[in-house]
C-alpha cells in the first residue's frame, strides 16, 4: 500500500536503466555499447551458423556427388543426385600401391580428415601442389560399362593451391589409364571472373580427350599459355588473366597424375587389373 | 512527417533511385546481373539487409555514441549479411555458389551504409525499415532491368527458359557474348541513366562549369 508521507529516497536505478540514461558520448557508455553490440551480433551470427550447419553440409555433399556425376558424364539437370550416384562404385585406394583397401568403408571415409590425420598421411617435402600433407588413402569412384562388367572410367579426387584457395576437384580418366575425360572443381575461392573461370564449361571442355603421358610414359599433360613441344594433345590452354590459378591447376594435375599421385593405380587400370 | 510510407517506398524506385541518381552500388550491379535468377536473389538479399539494418540502427539510434557510430552500423550490417549468406548456403546452395563473394560484399554496398547514415540515424524504426526496403527495391529494379537485357541478348534465355533459340542449340540467334561480361553492364546502366534523365529532366545535375562565349577575332 502506498504511503502518502513517504519521504524515503527513491530506489536507485538499476544498472541497465542507468546505462540507457547515460549520455551516449561518454566514455563508459561508448565502451559498453561497443562491447554489448559485438556480443549480441556475434551470438546471433554463431547461432545461425551452428543451426544451419547440418543443412549446409548436406548441400555440400550433394553438390560434391553432383560434380562426380557431372565429370563422369552422368549428370542431367533435375535428376535425383543421390539415386544417380548409385551407378558409381566408390573404393578406398592406397595411393602408394595403387591397390584398393578394405580397411575403411568407402561410404564414410573422409578424404580431408585423412589428410590431416598424422597416422593416415605423410608430410610433403617437395610439394608442388602446396597441400602440405598427403593422405595415404583416398576415395575413388569407378564407373563400369555394365553391372559387374569392365571399367569404363575412373574418377579421381585432386586438390591443390591456386591463388587464394585450395581447389578441390575430380578428374575422370578413361579405361586406358591415359585419356582424360574431364576435370571439374567443386570447391575453390578463386577470383570471380578470372581464376573462378576454372568452372567455365568452355574452359573445362578442353580437357576431354587430352592424354596424360606420351608413348615413353613421360608425364606431358600441362596447363600453359603455349603448346609444349610434346604437342596439342597434352596441352590445355591457360586461363587469361589468371596465371597463378592456371599454374596451380597445372601443378596439381601434374602432381596427382604423377608417381606420388595416381600413377601406380593408373598403371593397374591400363593393365586391366582393376 | 514529410513523406508518407507509400512515398518512402516508391520514391527510390525512379525519382531518387540509388543506382541511377545517386550512382551507388554499381560494383555488385556489374557482377551479378548476367542472369535474371541471380539478379533476383541478389536484389532480395539487398532488400532484406537494407530494410533490417536500417530498422535495427534506428532502434538503437539514441544509444549509439557518435564517435563509434559508423563502426556500430557496420557491425549490425555485417551480422545481417552473414546471416543472409548462411541462409542462402542452406536453402539456395547453387545460387549461393554463383553469387560467391558478392553476398559478402553487400557489407560494402554504399546504399546500405548511405541509408543507415542519412535516414535511419534520424528517423523512427518503422519509417527506417520502409525507407531501407524502398531503396533495396530501387536497387533491385535496376538489377532486374540490367539482368533482363543481359540474359535475353547474352544467352537468349529469361530465367533459364529459352526465348531466342541460340545457334549453339540449333536455333537462329547468335548470342552476344559481350553482354555476359561485366563491362556490358556499364553500357546498360549508362543507357538506363540516360533514359531516366530524359524522362525526368529534374534529375539532370547542373553543370559544374559554364560555357563562356568569347568574342571572335
Amino acid at each position: 500500500m502506498p504511503d502518502p508521507d513517504n519521504t524515503q529516497p527513491k530506489k536507485p536505478d538499476g544498472l541497465i536503466r542507468r546505462l540507457i540514461k547515460m549520455s551516449p558520448d561518454s566514455v563508459p557508455k561508448t565502451v559498453c555499447v561497443a562491447v554489448l553490440l559485438c556480443l549480441v551480433a556475434s551470438m546471433v551470427v554463431s547461432a545461425a551458423a551452428v543451426a544451419l550447419r547440418p543443412i549446409q553440409d548436406e548441400n555440400r555433399l550433394l553438390d560434391k556427388q553432383a560434380q562426380v556425376l557431372r565429370v563422369a558424364g552422368l549428370y542431367e539437370p533435375g535428376i535425383d543426385v543421390a539415386e544417380a550416384f548409385q551407378a558409381l562404385e566408390p573404393k578406398v585406394l592406397e595411393l602408394a600401391t595403387g591397390e584398393f583397401t578394405d580397411q575403411f568403408d568407402p561410404y564414410t571415409f573422409d578424404d580431408r580428415q585423412a589428410a590431416n590425420d598424422i597416422t593416415l598421411s605423410t608430410p610433403l617435402e617437395d610439394d608442388p601442389a602446396s597441400i602440405r600433407r598427403q593422405a595415404k588413402y583416398v576415395t575413388v569412384y569407378l564407373k563400369r560399362q555394365a553391372e559387374g562388367g569392365g571399367i569404363s572410367q575412373v574418377i579421381l579426387p585432386v586438390h591443390g593451391y591456386g591463388l587464394w584457395s585450395t581447389l578441390y576437384g575430380f578428374m575422370a580418366i578413361e579405361a586406358d589409364g591415359n585419356t582424360v575425360s574431364g576435370l571439374i572443381f567443386y570447391e575453390h575461392a578463386e577470383t570471380p571472373g578470372l581464376g573462378a573461370e576454372v568452372d567455365n564449361p568452355r574452359w573445362r571442355n578442353q580437357w576431354p580427350g587430352k592424354k596424360l603421358r606420351d608413348d615413353e610414359g613421360e608425364l606431358e599433360i600441362t596447363v600453359a599459355k603455349t603448346a609444349p613441344p610434346a604437342g596439342e594433345e597434352y596441352h590445355v590452354d591457360a586461363l587469361s588473366g589468371a596465371t597463378l590459378t592456371s599454374n596451380g591447376v597445372d601443378n596439381l594435375v601434374r602432381f596427382w597424375m604423377g608417381e606420388r599421385g595416381f600413377e601406380p593405380f593408373l598403371e593397374r587400370v591400363k593393365a586391366g587389373e582393376v | 512527417m514529410a513523406q508518407t510510407y507509400r512515398e518512402m517506398l516508391s520514391d527510390p524506385l525512379v525519382d531518387n533511385n540509388p543506382i541511377t541518381l545517386q550512382v551507388l552500388g554499381i560494383c555488385s550491379a556489374l557482377a551479378v546481373t548476367s542472369s535474371l535468377q541471380v539478379s533476383m536473389v541478389m536484389s532480395m538479399a539487398v532488400i532484406a539487409v537494407t530494410g533490417f539494418s536500417s530498422m535495427f540502427i534506428s532502434i538503437l539510434r539514441s544509444q549509439i555514441p557518435s564517435s563509434i557510430r559508423i563502426i556500430a552500423q557496420m557491425v549490425i550490417i555485417a551480422s545481417l549479411v552473414i546471416l543472409v549468406d548462411q541462409v542462402l548456403k542452406a536453402y539456395a546452395y547453387e545460387i549461393s555458389k554463383t553469387l560467391s563473394v558478392f553476398v559478402g560484399l553487400i557489407i560494402t554496398n554504399c546504399i546500405v551504409m548511405g541509408r543507415a547514415e542519412a535516414f535511419a540515424m534520424k528517423n523512427p524504426p518503422i519509417a527506417s525499415f520502409i525507407d531501407g526496403v524502398g531503396n533495396g527495391l530501387g536497387y533491385g529494379l535496376i538489377l532486374m532491368m540490367v539482368g533482363f537485357v543481359r540474359e535475353l541478348f547474352g544467352s537468349g534465355t529469361l530465367f533459364g527458359i529459352t526465348v531466342l533459340e541460340s545457334t549453339n542449340n540449333g536455333g537462329w540467334y547468335v548470342p552476344n557474348g559481350m553482354l555476359l561480361l561485366p563491362p556490358s553492364a556499364f553500357f546498360i546502366i549508362g543507357l538506363i541513366i540516360w533514359g531516366f534523365r530524359t524522362w525526368k529532366p529534374r534529375q539532370v545535375e547542373p553543370r559544374e562549369y559554364s560555357i563562356q562565349t568569347v568574342a571572335a577575332h
